[in-house]
């Protein structure tokens, strides 16, 4: 029983079936797991043991009456920004430190109907901003391939404890490539779904034009699973796409041969890696072996996408964090002398750096005199994005490229060179701005640290996205890979 | 549009928009940083859009309304259990009228 955690999520469900072990006992392996490799890892903010093990037990005796919960008594976890009722929602700020969320959020209500069990809320860059996790209140997560690397941002805590096994599988959410960067460091897979696909209700929000919660897990199958109980529509969301949720398991395993799979010139670049340049073409030619049918596209406006991101998202975060004023709930300032008062240091003290500067920078490009030639400007820039997609999609099906210009970089690396952090985005950015799902999996390694390669697919085309990732991962063996634990 | 450097009197005018206090120590990192983002964001200006329409949502779809109907019940005691300082069913802030 001491390997459970090399088990895939679905292969889990398969041995909870086939009761070779029960919920209780796989997740208490993880909660015993937690306790010993965490504390250098860091992964985890809150830690839900017994409220785990009750769960647990209460999936059990579900699944012996009979229960078909798709996803009983599977044992995940959450990012911490995302609102777990009767449970720390801190989006890994001091401003939530103390805010324990009233409800639950539509996907986490999603998952629980769908029978899973939630063993903790994971760390993260504050409020969502960052790339490589070490803006967090709660201190800085350790990448489990090499503890002095970051395990990228902002879902760095998911997934770091995918990587690590210390759980079965993960949320995220991804506004500029939150999901996809940190699984790519990570060496796991994750899927920033279409904007709109998985309800925002109950994620605490950053920039709600680009926000989007996605799944992140060991392979593709266990991230269709994934996805399958947190897609849908949501009346409680106003941007919630009201179509159908196909079913991503049963197209899966379908054939990519005579698809069209686009490598994108631009994503090519000089600033890419030679290893994971290798890496990813590698992969390509392993799709390519299998039918697939490759050529070359291009999205010309490429270089445009994080100067329009980097006014978009901070514009839009310093709107949605106007909220925090210390009067409702999360942090209020001790012995407030005026209202003013209250507000201003309320937020000073409870918001850490870089969510300032990001808070300054959209004020900025909001405020009289600048709001056309900043944020109208982005936005204009943003359909030009939108238009190369569009473009690139009426040629090839599928767009691939890597995830990253690099692997995990060290931990305080980057910190004191904002701009060089920013461009960790550079091949995710995009996929935001227009809206579009994309796929990160493990394609390699270099230097024993893990290669990402993302798929970009059209609007609601999860399913091919799942399926192309699942046909890699039959012919390759880079997502059964796991760091030592004893790293 | 030239590239703007940001210089403390605007970090302080931003910072009282952003209804944020930056210690003095701090204003000339705020300025820098900021200098750094608004050159790298600079780019866009490069790029003729004078046709192109603003896009606001990443699909195009515009906000879904729903009947102006009451869905949730009151929950007052609930959302007020978090609250830093309430009385009686108010929030508490410093005096604002003297």
């Amino acid at each position: 029983m001491s390997e459970l955690h090399t088990r895939t999520l679905s292969q889990m469900l398969q041995d909870l079936d086939n009761k070779v072990y029960s919920s209780v006992e796989l997740t208490q392996h993880y909660l015993d797991r937690i306790e010993r490799l965490d504390p250098s890892i860091n992964s985890y903010i809150t830690v839900l043991r017994d409220a785990a093990l009750s769960r647990a037990a209460s999936m059990d005796t579900a699944r012996s009456k009979g229960s078909h919960s798709p996803l009983a008594g599977i044992p995940i976890a959450h990012k911490d920004i995302i609102c777990t009722e009767g449970v720390r929602t801190s989006a890994g700020s001091r401003m939530l430190d103390n805010f324990i969320a009233p409800y639950n959020a539509t996907l986490v209500e999603q998952l629980n109907k769908a029978g899973v069990v939630t063993l903790g809320k994971t760390n993260m860059d504050e409020f969502a901003m960052g790339s490589s996790n070490e803006n967090s209140y709660y201190g800085p997560v350790h990448n489990p391939w090499q503890r002095d690397r970051v395990p990228g941002g902002s879902s760095g805590g998911s997934a770091a404890s995918m990587a690590a096994r210390l759980c079965a599988g993960a949320t995220g959410t991804d506004t500029g490539g939150s999901i996809r960067q940190p699984a790519a460091f990570c060496g796991i897979t994750g899927l920033k779904p279409t904007y709109g696909r998985v309800s925002r209700w109950g994620v605490i929000a950053y920039a709600s034009s680009l926000d989007q919660a996605g799944p992140m897990a060991q392979t593709a199958e266990d991230t269709a699973h994934l996805l399958q109980a947190m897609a849908g529509f949501d009346p409680r969301d106003s941007t919630s796409i009201n179509q159908p949720v196909p079913n991503y398991l049963a197209q899966i395993n379908a054939p990519v041969a005579g698809l069209r799979i686009g490598l994108c010139q631009e994503y090519f670049d000089a600033g890419l890696d030679d290893n994971i340049r290798a890496a990813v073409m590698t992969a390509a030619k392993t799709l390519e072996s299998m039918g697939a049918i490759l050529s070359e596209v291009s999205l010309p406006n490429t270089q445009q996408a994080i100067p329009a991101y980097y006014v978009i998202a901070p514009a839009e975060c310093s709107s949605n964090l106007s909220r925090y004023d210390g009067v409702r709930f999360g942090y209020r300032c001790a012995n407030p002398e005026s209202i003013e008062d209250l507000y201003k240091r309320s937020r000073s003290e409870g918001f850490g750096r870089e969510v300032k500067s990001r808070i300054m920078v959209g004020t900025f490009a909001l405020s009289a005199g600048y709001y056309e030639a900043y944020y109208r400007k982005a936005q204009q820039i943003r359909r030009l994005i939108s238009a190369d997609f569009t473009r690139a999609f009426e040629q090839v099906d599928y767009i691939l490229g890597p995830t990253t210009p690099s692997t995990a970089f060290k931990l305080g690396e980057k910190l004191d060179d904002q701009v060089a952090m920013y461009l960790q985005d550079i091949y995710t950015i995009s996929v935001n701005l227009a809206g579009l799902p994309a796929i990160s999996l493990p394609a390699g390694q270099s230097q024993g640290l893990p290669i990402g390669l993302q798929l970009i697919g059209r609007h609601l085309d999860e399913g091919g996205l799942l399926k192309v990732a699942h046909n890699f991962q039959q012919a390759s063996d880079w997502h059964l890979r796991r760091p030592d634990d004893n790293q | 549009m030239p590239a703007i450097t940001v210089n403390q009197d605007l970090v302080r005018t931003i910072a009282e928009l952003s209804q944020l206090n930056i210690d003095a120590k701090d204003i000339d990192g705020y300025a820098a940083d900021m200098t750094k983002v608004l050159a790298l964001v600079e780019e866009m200006h490069t790029v003729d859009t004078v046709a192109v329409v603003p896009m606001s949502n990443p699909t195009d779809a515009s906000q879904q309304l729903r009947q102006d109907e009451v869905t949730e019940a009151d929950q007052r005691d609930r959302y007020q259990a978090i609250a830093p300082e309430t009385d009686g069913g108010f929030y508490l802030v410093p005096r604002v009228v003297d």
